[in-house]
């Protein structure tokens, strides 16, 4: 298939298998104009907002913060800082409800802003970005905490330093996810920020070519873009075809370029980088201005929400704020969905605050969101595997997933599984496919880290066994030198004949050996021992053993 | 405000079982009045008392099961194993022969393997197998089509001679039935008659057997209302027919005086009910595309060598049967190739 972009070229597209035309619900907030959130009466900002290590508190509670300042950091290579996103007073660092699948609390720091939206010192901004090194501009991405906003929250630092050489930059537009238009506004509102960011990540990845792929559904965000295009860019704006999930990054890759991302792994290996359209404005917000990530575009959206629509947002503002402002719910509102219908997760409170990677709240009725049928029997009709986007074989999988057999689901290829939720929104008995896939997955990391513990303990075990056969050895080997460098000695003074020292020498001998068949004729206190008494002194005579001993650094005492 | 958890998509679901066996149900109606139309009262009879007994048969066994009885007759996989099993059976076939046929499918093919999605077989075929070999001449008893008919039987005749064996006055079995086009063909041509003789006959119609031979284009018709509302995919019944034509055009071929035309083989008997009812039983055949094509080309083949050297004019179940055994195996090393891996991995 060919599609015509502005600039008059053809660009040809590819198909990936599978995948589902979803009705996208995604008028109700993209026909909106955008919004600008008020500032809660408190911000809540978890210390883990992207994938990695957690940041550490810099702040402690009582301090006073200004716009912009990193409160939370960490020296760790895949990790992202925490910025405030106002100015104020930090309230608190304590665990609190956090945007995540589990619905359990993590540490954040709470901030009470003070109205004042003071900023802090923010680094210069890098307006001429193409004489700076690449170096230089990642150090900046990084500091300003930017992460993976389409909802991967990848620190897009790490994911900018390759080490191989990238041909293509692949900016995603596509927002496949049915009600989530936050990205479509973006496009429409700040065409220029997103291509300001691609022309800075071409420079820093020395890439070639961008390619902008936007689901034709788009058709406004696809013009805007493409108006904003100077002729000398090597960007393209394509539109593809709606087809959920086209706007996973492995299926938006291969439906632009027409390549494969192996398997486990990145497409840095066929020489591309993919960001979303939010981290590219982001990343030029940051290199043109100075400004850090403290804010993005969510859409509140769904029957439960009296005015759905697209908000700009500080980060940390508590859900139940952003839906105060959005006309609170409708009463219709059961269910709180963060991210879209397909992959988005449950919320069990309103409480929980935005983070980087929110894209989308969404508050369905009863009608929008039903609660499943109860599962029936697999009929094996094999529609899970028609709309695999990944060519899967679901049933199978499941199959082996309910029988707990993990070796064979992961023979069918458990974990190329994206868990987008086509095989569950077709299957016609109603069975929850995905959760099995969940389910068989984390069940196989935890037999592999058990694996591994005990693999680990089996190697610590037989580094001491070999430990302390070597220091019997050395010890013996030593006594018998000893003992022969003695016995060499007596026949050299028997030889050397008899004068006074060796005389003293000999006589010493005498009462030392006299004094020994004295001491044996009488009892030992360490004769007659019961079995668990000559065990502890055979242990402290080994303790005893090992503390003489200079041993050398074996790979067991490293660890 | 706080809220209860469901795992995603959170998605109105758009497809049931409920839903797949009604179309299969209603794909089934044209053929089944084409039947009613060529072959008289006893098509519906039997549909009627397999449908009835085949739902009894479910309650049981899920009650006996303990396992919910109203729910799980609502998927109505009973009622299309029903259908299937009394359209493939003479529209004549005694009661008590259903009833057995039923108790067979129902209880033995399918609940003891654990109910719809567990059995290997299919439970229709299965029933028309195991009658066929113990009651060969009650299976192999049909009427002749309504334009050969001379002496149609009416709705109570027909009740009269399913449920007592009463004939009309005056009339004999033999008088009243008539060998299939296949059966006759077979036969035929073991007396090494030439088609072209044979075909001398007025039983012929265009193709196959006059009456026979349209019956299977309104199971096609429904076959295809299938395929178009994706009740199905177009791999097993396309690969069964692909595999049924080249065998027969190959010997046709060949010897066109010793073997029939390959549409005769394709609309005689029950290949159009099979193609796109039967073989495509998903809980029974292939569910990986190439291994779906697999299973249709072989089921064709296979048609095709029992019905022209095995002891059996028509062979759509027992082929359907035989690849059902080996469905399993041939879904093992048709696995598809996943995205971003090489080449396409058979499972060890």
């Amino acid at each position: 298939m060919y599609v015509e972009s502005k600039k008059g070229k053809t660009h040809r597209l590819w198909r990936f298998h599978g995948g589902l035309h979803l009705p996208d619900n995604k008028r109700q907030s993209s026909q909106k104009p955008l919004r600008q959130a008020q500032m809660p009466e408190r911000l809540i900002l978890p210390l883990q907002q992207h994938i990695g290590e957690p940041a550490q508190p810099l702040v402690k509670t009582g301090d006073r913060v200004l716009k912009g300042q990193i409160i939370a950091d960490s020296d760790a290579p895949i990790s992202a800082p925490i910025h405030a996103p106002t100015s104020g007073k930090v309230s608190e660092i304590s665990d609190q409800p956090i945007p995540h699948p589990s619905g359990l609390s993590a540490p954040c720091i709470l901030i009470e802003p003070d109205g004042r939206d003071e900023w802090g010192e923010l680094p210069e901004p890098i307006s001429d970005y193409r004489s700076v090194t690449p170096e230089i501009l990642r150090t900046r991405i990084r500091e300003a905490g930017i992460v993976g906003m389409g909802g991967a929250t990848f620190p897009s630092a790490v994911k900018l330093n390759p080490g191989r050489p990238i041909n293509t930059l692949i900016i995603n537009g596509a927002e496949c996810e049915p009600y989530i238009t936050c990205d479509d506004r973006l496009m429409q509102d700040f065409p220029e920020r997103i291509l300001n960011g691609a022309r800075i990540l071409l420079h820093l990845l020395g890439a070639e070519a961008c390619l902008i792929g936007i689901e034709d559904n788009k058709p406004a965000a696809i013009s805007a873009l493409e108006n904003r295009l100077k002729d000398d860019d090597p960007i393209e704006v394509v539109s593809i075809p709606t087809r959920y999930p086209s706007g996973g990054e492995k299926q938006l890759i291969r439906i632009l370029t027409g390549r494969e991302v192996p398997s486990s792994g990145f497409p840095a290996q066929l020489g591309m980088v993919c960001h979303n359209v939010a981290t590219a404005a982001a990343i030029a917000d940051t290199v043109l201005e100075g400004r850090p990530l403290i804010s993005r575009l969510v859409t509140l959206t769904g029957k439960g929400i009296a005015e759905p629509g697209n908000m700009e947002v500080p980060l940390g503002i508590p859900a139940a704020d952003l839906i105060r402002q959005a006309g609170g719910y409708t009463g219709k509102a059961s269910q709180l969905i963060v991210g879209g219908p397909m992959m988005g997760f449950d919320l069990t409170t309103d409480q929980a605050p935005i983070s980087k990677g929110t894209n989308c709240l969404l508050a369905p009725s009863r009608a929008e969101s039903p609660i499943p049928a109860p599962a029936r029997a697999c009929i094996r009709c094999g529609r899970c595997a028609d709309v695999c986007p990944v060519n899967l074989l679901p049933q199978q999988m499941y199959w082996y997933s309910r029988a707990k057999d993990l070796d064979k689901v992961q023979d069918y290829n458990l974990f190329d599984c994206i868990e987008c939720g086509c095989c569950s929104h077709v299957c016609p008995s109603q069975i929850p496919l995905v959760q099995y896939y969940r389910y068989a997955k984390t069940e196989s990391w935890t037999k592999e880290q058990e694996r591994r513990d005990a693999e680990h303990a089996k190697q610590r075990h037989e580094f001491r066994i070999a430990r302390l056969a070597r220091l019997e050895a050395e010890r013996k080997a030593r006594l018998r030198k000893k003992k022969e460098g003695l016995k060499k000695k007596t026949t050299a003074g028997k030889a050397g004949g008899s004068d006074s020292k060796k005389a003293a020498i000999e006589a010493a001998m005498q009462r030392a050996a006299a004094k020994k068949a004295q001491q044996q004729s009488q009892p030992h206190n360490t004769q007659n021992l019961t079995p668990a008494q000559q065990a502890q002194i055979d242990a402290t005579e080994k303790r005893r053993a090992k503390q003489v001993e200079p041993t050398s650094p074996t790979p067991a005492d490293q660890e | 405000m706080e809220f209860h958890t469901l795992s995603s998509p959170h998605t109105d679901r758009p497809n049931s079982v409920t839903a797949v066996m009604l179309q299969v149900i209603l794909a089934l109606i044209p053929g089944v009045i084409a039947m009613v139309w060529y072959f008289g009262w006893g098509v519906l009879i039997n549909i009627t008392l397999a449908v009835s007994c085949a739902v009894a048969f479910e309650a049981l066994m899920l009650r006996l099961r303990n396992r919910p009885v109203v729910p799980t007759l609502m998927d109505l996989s009973a009622i299309v194993t029903a259908m299937l099993f009394a359209i493939a059976a003479p529209p004549l076939l005694p009661w008590w022969l259903t009833l057995l046929g039923m108790a067979f499918a129902i209880i033995m093919v399918k609940q003891l393997y654990g109910g719809l999605g567990y059995n290997p077989f299919n439970p229709a075929m299965a029933a028309y197998v195991l009658l066929l070999i113990s009651y060969p001449v009650q299976m192999t008893s049909w009427l002749p089509p309504m334009l050969l008919n001379e002496h149609p039987l009416s709705f109570l005749q027909s009740l009269n001679i399913i449920f007592t064996g009463t004939l009309p006055a005056g009339l004999t079995l033999d008088a009243i039935t008539m060998a299939t086009p296949l059966d006759e063909m077979r036969t035929n041509l073991d007396m090494n008659n030439m088609i072209s003789e044979i075909r001398q006959s007025p039983l012929w119609g265009d193709f196959g057997g006059l009456g026979w031979e349209w019956v299977g284009n309104w199971f096609l018709l429904g076959g295809i209302w299938m395929l178009y509302k994706r009740t199905i995919t177009w791999h097993i019944p396309l690969s069964f027919l692909v595999g049924l034509v080249a065998m027969a055009t190959l010997f046709w071929l060949f010897d066109p005086e010793s073997h029939p035309l390959p549409l005769f083989h394709v609309f005689s008997g029950g290949v159009m009910l099979g193609a796109f009812f039967i073989a495509t039983d998903p809980v029974s055949a292939c569910t990986t595309p190439k291994g779906q094509l697999i299973y249709g080309v072989a089921i064709g083949v296979l048609v095709y060598i029992i019905r022209t050297w095995g002891g059996y004019p028509d062979a759509v179940a027992f082929a359907v049967l035989l690849l059902n055994m080996a469905a399993p195996t041939i879904d093992h090393y048709t696995q598809p190739r996943t995205f971003g891996h090489r080449g396409s991995k058979a499972s060890g």
